[in-house]
């Protein structure tokens, strides 16, 4: 039991007082959004946003399910670019740090390096806009347009790698003795030894995913395309946009997706993170701790 | 001699031919998304016509960076770029580094963990959702703040219309989205600190706040420099989506919150002339590479352990 001096009592308060400020600062959006989307409209325009709903409402949510057409198409576009972007993006990622980690390679360091590079220097997204749209015709194939470009990152191989590098030799001689080629020591044994690290750089993967809107913008133009976020972003961007000439100009535009609506649109788009979040939340610290110490 | 090194490159070609393979699709995707685009920087010294392509339109010489410069814009989104990158690093790092000190020491188990978990929730929020936030709360007319002035009788602030107030706008919802990760990546190296120097600094009579000056934060310099290099190897690069989703890119509000990734981007969408934005691009890769290379250099004359490569 450590004694308790003044210095640390006075450290104690304020670190204890310091953390949950931030903690509640941290979560605080979140309930004033989901509290919104439960509010009646004409209470959100009366008193603004507010941490409890004065007046509750399911009103929105029940406009929104009235007519689900377009958020299942997007939740389904985006349900199938987390899907296969993560299991593809993940099986390359484990694939090329597996090759760049065997001490045996040779060539590791120049594949190694040809990989980093990428990050020192680029040519800027002009060329690669060029690239994507012009020669490879991402504005017909959305759906390989919404995926592609994420599949690989440096940062996630580096890690991966370092992870396996710390692997026992012992563990894979046994099974070249026993004749096994490369791929099949990749896919039987260093593929599932690496498990702790997979999870959570497949749980950044898919939250990279998630939460894209970036892809959708530059490269959709059919709305049924649309991945969620950037479905959101429309509703929202939308609204600011008839509000803003609304209040220049004085007329009134049309009627315009309510307050709480778009609170709850905000909420759908968001729900399955926040729904799985305590769950998974202990892998994403796993993988960030194991990427600090070894990278 | 050279048909001999031929036929060890052959060979080694042979022996690596399965691991070779598995690095193929990543040195595909590399190649296609990265280096093909390295190549088609020539297009910022070309009139870009969508015939000719990255390939085959003509030659202009330094025009599109004459024109970008006589422009001026360019110095405004590089000045704001700098100056947030700056206040980034500094309140983020600040922010983390008392995070991961304070959340080490505490004792309450269960507090820390709920803590920690709470303060990482806003990582994983798409920039969207936060943009949507931030409107809500700074808007004119129903805005959480706005309505709470005007309870209390006062004149509602037109946050929309007042550039200078963003930059701390900014600074403030980058810190809210990010510290949480940060914080993790500093506790994750406090805890790897041998726990026997705190011990035998007690034994010593050094208080919590020595023990913190003397033997933690030394111990985090390491972690410190190598994050902040990484950070300044960005220092030219502003994230498109926080940029263009927190501000909801309002015109009125370009003079300070504008950087050179959302003006890229923007001219990229809205005008035809790709040889004077792939100048823009261009201008800013070749600025983050010399940065890089220089503080890199820096760093490695001082201590080899704490550069990047």
């Amino acid at each position: 039991m450590r004694k308790k001096d003044v210095s640390t009592r006075v450290f104690n308060i304020f670190g204890y007082s310091l953390t949950a400020i931030l903690a509640v600062l941290s979560v605080i959006p979140f309930l004033m959004i989901i509290s919104s989307s439960v509010t009646a409209e004409r209470s959100i325009l009366r008193y603004g946003y507010s941490l409890i709903p004065r007046e509750f409402s399911g009103q929105a949510y029940a406009k929104i399910f009235g007519f689900p057409d377009d958020v299942i198409r997007a939740y389904g576009i985006t349900i199938f670019n987390t899907v296969v972007g993560t299991v593809l993006g993940l099986f390359l990622t484990a694939m090329t740090a597996y090759v760049l980690s065997r001490k045996h390679f040779e060539w590791r360091n120049k594949f190694s390096f040809l990989f980093y590079f990428t990050t020192l220097f680029s040519g800027g997204i002009v060329p690669w806009y060029i690239l994507c749209v012009q020669y490879l015709n991402f504005k017909d194939l959305p759906l390989v347009a919404q995926v592609a470009p994420y599949l690989l990152s440096v940062f996630n191989i580096i890690i991966i790698k370092s992870f396996m590098q710390g692997i026992p030799d012992a563990i894979t001689e046994s099974a070249k003795i026993d004749g096994a080629g490369d791929f099949c020591i990749f896919i039987k044994l260093i593929f599932p030894l690496s498990k702790p690290v997979l999870a959570s750089i497949a749980l950044f993967i898919a939250i990279g995913y998630w939460n894209d809107w970036y892809l959708s913008f530059m490269f959709v133009d059919q709305s049924r395309y649309f991945s969620l976020q950037f479905y959101l972003y429309k509703i929202l961007s939308a609204t600011e946009a008839l509000a803003r000439i609304s209040s220049l100009s004085g007329i009134h535009v049309g009627e315009m997706p309510k307050e709480n609506i778009k609170m709850a649109m905000a909420v759908i788009a968001t729900g399955p993170i926040i729904l799985l979040y305590p769950f998974l939340q202990k892998y994403f610290v796993k993988g960030l701790t194991i990427g600090a110490v070894k990278g | 001699m050279r048909s001999s090194k031929n036929r060890t490159f052959f060979y080694k070609l042979k022996e690596y031919k399965t691991l070779l393979l598995m690095l193929s699709p990543a040195t595909l995707f590399f190649v296609l998304f990265c280096y093909v685009p390295i190549l088609g920087i020539v297009i910022a010294f070309k009139r870009y016509t969508y015939d000719g392509g990255i390939f085959h339109s003509p030659w202009i010489g330094l025009k599109n960076f004459k024109f970008m410069f006589m422009a001026g814009d360019i110095f405004n989104v590089t000045k704001n770029t700098l100056i947030f990158n700056i206040l980034f690093i500094i309140v983020n790092t600040i922010l983390e580094i008392t995070c991961a000190i304070v959340l080490a020491e505490l004792s309450g188990k269960y507090f820390k963990k709920i803590t920690q978990s709470m303060m990482f929730l806003p990582y994983f929020i798409s920039w969207v959702v936060v943009g949507a936030f931030t409107y809500n709360v700074l808007n004119y007319e129903s805005g959480s703040i706005n309505t709470l002035l005007k309870s209390f009788q006062l004149e509602p602030f037109d946050f929309y219309n007042k550039p200078v107030v963003w930059i701390l706008i900014i600074v403030v919802v980058c810190a809210w989205k990010n510290f949480g990760f940060g914080t993790i990546i500093y506790l994750s190296a406090v805890m790897g600190i041998d726990p026997e120097m705190y011990d035998a600094a007690e034994i010593d009579g050094a208080n919590i706040f020595q023990r913190i000056r003397r033997i933690t934060i030394p111990t985090l310099v390491p972690t410190i420099v190598i994050l902040v290099l990484l950070a300044m190897g960005n220092i030219f690069r502003g994230d498109f989506s926080m940029f263009y989703q927190v501000t909801g890119n309002n015109p009125v509000l370009y003079s300070t919150t504008d950087v050179i990734d959302t003006y890229v981007t923007r001219s990229l969408i809205t005008s035809p002339e790709f040889g004077m934005t792939a100048a823009a691009g261009l201008y800013q890769s070749v600025l983050c590479f010399a940065i890089i290379m220089v503080f890199n250099t820096l760093v490695k004359k001082y201590d080899k352990d704490y550069s990047l490569f």
